[in-house]
This record gives C-alpha cells, structure tokens and sequence, in this order.
C-alpha cells in the first residue's frame, strides 16, 4: 500500500465520518454529552485540510498518519482529539519513512496506534470504549497475515473485527470516559468512540480495495 | 429549540467576540480561543489557567481577572479543549514563577492538559497541575473516569488566585487549591436537559414530572431518574448526598449554582432550603454564592457546592477580587 492508498484512506475516513456525523452524535446522547459525531467531523475537516495544504510534506504513508494525528491533537478536544491522534501519530512513527507498506509493517502500525491509545487512556478492553474496536481489529489483522491471506481479505478481517468489538460494546458497562458516570445505565447502548474507529477502518479496507 | 445564535458553528467564537467586547479588563484571542488578563502577567506572580468546553459560562472565562484566573481556554460546547490553547495561555501567563493549571476531572481535559503541561515544560515552565473531583454524584472507584470537577473548582479558582495575587510560590499555590478541592463537595440535579447548538435537540428527554439526579455540567444523563418533588425535598437530596461524604458542622462557604435555565427567585428558594437543612445539622453558612457560576447552557437544574471553611480559606474568598463574575474588595 502506498501513499495515495493512505492519503485515500484518510479522505474516505473523512467522508464517512461526516455522513454519520449525526448517527456518531445520536450514539454519543445516550451515554455522554452529545458531541462525538460534531467534534470528529470537525477534526476530520481540518485534516482534509492540512493534507491538501501545499505547507504541509506528506510524501509517505507515515507522514500522512503523522499530520493526521497532529491536526486531530489540535482540531478536536475531548477525550477524542488525544486518543485518536496519539493512535494515528504512532501508527505513522511506527510506519516511519516507507514509501510503501506491507502487511506486516501495517499490523505493526495497528499495535503501535492501540498501544498508544492504551498508555494515554488505561483503558482494557471491555471498557466499553474504542479500544473494544481497534484491539479486536488489530489482533483479527494480524492473525489473518499469519495464516497467510491475501490482502483483500486481511483487511476485511480488520474491518469486520472492528464492527463487531463496536457492536460488543453494547451490552458492557461503561468503566472508562463520560458514559461510565452513567454506570449500568450504560448497558445497552453502543460505544461512539468504538462505532467511529470501526467506520474508519472499514475505510481503510475500501481505500486498499479501490486502490489495486 | 429557539436559541439565540446565528449559526451553530459560529456559537463560540461570536460569544467570545461579544466577551472581548464587553469587558475591556480582558485580552480575547478570538482566533486561537484563549482569554487573558489586560495587561499581560505580573513579573513574581504564579500563573493561574484553567479551562474547559464552552456552554458552562461564567466558567471560566469570567472568572479571569484580578484575584483569580489568569487565563481561560474554552473549547468547543462541551468539548475540551485543545493543548494548543493550554500551551498559548500558560506562556501567556508565565511570571517567572510557575503555572497552575485548574482541570477538572474530565478525561478529555486531563488529557490535554496533560498533553500542554508537558509541552510547557519542554519550553522551560514550570506547570503543576491540580485536578478538582469535588461530584459526590459518581462513585469514586477504579470503576468509573472517577468523581467530576464541578462547583469546586469555582472555589478554587477564587482562593487559589488570591494566595497567587499576594505573591505566594508554586507549591503554596498548588497546595491550597487542592486542599480546598478535598474540602469541597457538590451534587446537581437537572429539571430539563440542554441542547447543544450543533445538535439542535436535547441530550435527554426528562417528562414533565421527572428529574435527573446527580448530573454533571454536559448535558449528559446523571445517574439516577426521579419523580419531581418541592424544593425541600430536592434539596435534602442533595444535601443527603453530600454530608454522607464530608462532615457539614463549621463554617461554610455554600454555592447554589443554577445550571442556566433556572430563574433567580427558584435559586434563592433553594439556597434558603440548603442554608435550613445545614443550618440544622450545626453547619453554619459562613459565605456564600447563589446564581449562575458553572452552567449547561439553558438546562433548568441547580448544584450544591458545600465547602468546609478555615480562618485562612475564609480570608482567602474575602480578599478582593475583579472579574466579570465574581467582583468585590475593590
């Protein structure tokens, strides 16, 4: 996978977190303050932004992951802007100056983002947060590289696993973040920080698929 | 829902364009959304920034002034903001003598105040950081992000920015605002909930007979649903909670905080209901604050902050003071 696989990657991420702003933001009512969907399409923005930016050098994988993370640091607040904008700077240092990426060099990337997540947030899985999301994404994507899949069909393993730990966080008990001063009134809504890591890394998948 | 706004995007930087406006006392960096006192930092003086999301004014942009904050960085509604903000305002602020920053307990605040103070520090200032969890209202356990920072840190803003304006260091700073914080204990209960501009519907639905105890300052559900009762007994609720957490006899400093929808006749009702229900159990209200202090936009509710008073802290909130919230002694 190559730059412009990346560049799309975030591009689309970008789209589909603006076309489920609203739904983000519903999930984010129930069990928080009703700003998930708001506050990342607003960072997103931003990204699109610095990416097109003539200022900016994003010529790698690495660098694209890198600014990303950066602007979401300083676009989006919350809880939100420092967890996933640690996760998408260690995934580009992880990712380092590679024109290209490989699989194995892309679950390196993953564990590196989910490390960082979980250093900055403490949070397990099991939470109830996106770590639910993105730690059952990384470990289904490297157990499908080690069995020796295609691409394709790695990254759908990434990108259904994702789905699946955020439909997961339903029926948990929010322990981390806003929605645990709810306590078991938590149960029975989805997480929206695990809903929005799994729409972007089925954006990920599309991005790769469209691009070979 | 009618608000009084022209788009919701542009809610927080026309309100921060009217502050800079209204008061003069203050420097508004529209732009990068950080407030500052007129006239830069007093060279010997501890710094003192705190912030937060947008939707909770006063707090605390109206609490920067002499004899309290030196700055303020408010974020989108309801939204942390970002260690950008953090790290203009801290530099903005620095005296040579160090920066407290105020966080309440939040985990989108504490993290990016955390992410700042080290960026501060990288630039050679001193940052100590206090975080104020002062919520009765959540359990404080490994189980939770922990009790929220609500009224409190009202207080300590004030005290700990008079002990800064008599020239006290960093760590006596730092101290008495953690020592307040611990002496201080709140609970909310929501009549409605809000609407966030930019979602254009209320966070919740409470009926019309239902409130929502224990809430915090988001417009997010609070812990439990309830059946409206009068005043008495809302307060004695309240109050419950708090004094099954910290011993009320003494003096002490009371705030009843509407949450922003609440009219002033119901909040002075309210406070003569706290000031009954401590006044029975040997508490003696030394000090007080009844109005708008640390709002959720239009939400009807009220808080109780009690706060357990000695000689000094009471000194500390008498010494002058000169915001656009909080006036007195000058």
């Amino acid at each position: 996978m190559d730059t412009e696989v990346f560049r799309a990657w975030i591009v689309s991420a970008a789209g589909v977190i603006e076309a489920n702003r609203d739904h983000l933001t519903q999930l984010d009512a129930a069990i928080g303050d009703a700003d998930h969907g708001i506050n990342l399409s607003r960072g997103f923005t931003a990204v699109l932004g610095a990416l097109g930016s003539e200022n900016q050098a994003a010529e790698t994988p690495g660098a694209i992951l890198t600014l990303t993370g950066n602007t979401l640091i300083s676009r989006v607040g919350g809880a939100s802007g420092p967890l996933y904008g640690t996760a998408f700077r260690r995934a580009g240092k992880a990712l380092g100056g590679a024109a290209d990426v490989d699989l194995p060099a892309l679950s390196a990337a993953l564990e590196a983002a989910l490390a960082g997540v979980q250093q900055l947030g403490a949070a397990r899985e099991g939470d109830k947060t996106m770590v639910d999301a993105l730690a059952a994404a990384t470990r289904a994507f490297s157990k499908a590289i080690a069995g020796g899949a295609s691409q394709d069909d790695a990254l759908d393993s990434l990108a259904e696993a994702a789905s699946a730990g955020a439909t997961a966080t339903i029926s948990m008990q929010a322990l981390k973040g806003r929605a645990s001063y709810l306590g078991p009134r938590s149960v029975g809504h989805e997480d929206p920080g695990a809903a929005s890591t799994a729409l972007i890394l089925a954006a990920l998948r599309d991005a790769a698929r469209a691009g070979r | 829902m009618k608000k009084l706004i022209n788009s919701p995007e542009t809610v927080v930087t026309e309100a921060l364009a009217g502050v800079a406006a209204a008061h003069p006392s203050l420097s508004v960096d529209v732009e990068n959304k950080v407030i500052t006192r007129a006239g830069g930092p007093r060279p010997g003086k501890v710094g003192l920034v705190s912030g937060g999301g947008s939707g909770h004014e006063p707090l605390h942009g109206g609490f920067v002034g002499y004899g309290m904050l030196d700055a303020a960085c408010p974020g989108e509604v309801f939204t942390s903001p970002v260690p950008d903000q953090m790290l203009a305002a801290t530099k903005a602020v620095d005296g040579g003598a160090g920066v407290l920053h105020v966080v309440k307990n939040y985990t989108g605040d504490v993290l990016n105040f955390q992410m700042a103070a080290e960026m501060a520090g990288d630039e050679g200032i001193e940052v100590v950081s206090v975080v104020t969890n002062d919520d009765v209202a959540v359990e404080d356990s490994l189980y939770t992000a922990g009790r929220r920072g609500t009224g409190a840190t009202v207080f300590v803003e004030k005290i700990a920015g008079a002990l800064a304006e008599e020239g006290a260091d960093l760590a006596a700073v730092a101290a008495v605002a953690r020592e307040v914080n611990e002496r201080s204990r709140s609970f909310g209960v929501a009549l409605t909930s809000c609407v966030v501009p930019a979602a254009g519907k209320p966070t919740f639905e409470l009926g019309e007979a239902e409130v929502e105890l224990g809430i915090g300052i988001h417009g997010e559900p609070g812990r439990t649903r309830a059946t409206l009762t009068p005043a008495k007994e809302l307060a004695a609720v309240a109050l419950d909670a708090i004094s099954a957490d910290l011993p009320i006899g003494g003096d002490l400093l009371v705030m009843v905080n509407g949450m922003g929808g609440t009219p002033l006749i119901e909040l002075y009702l309210m406070f003569n209901e706290v000031r009954k229900y401590l006044e029975g159990r040997g508490g003696h209200v030394a000090r007080n604050l009844v109005g708008n202090y640390i709002t959720s936009l239009e939400m009807q509710g009220f808080s109780v902050t009690v706060g357990r008073l000695t000689d000094e802290l009471t000194r500390l909130w008498d010494a002058p003071v000169d915001t656009p919230a909080l006036r007195w002694g000058r």
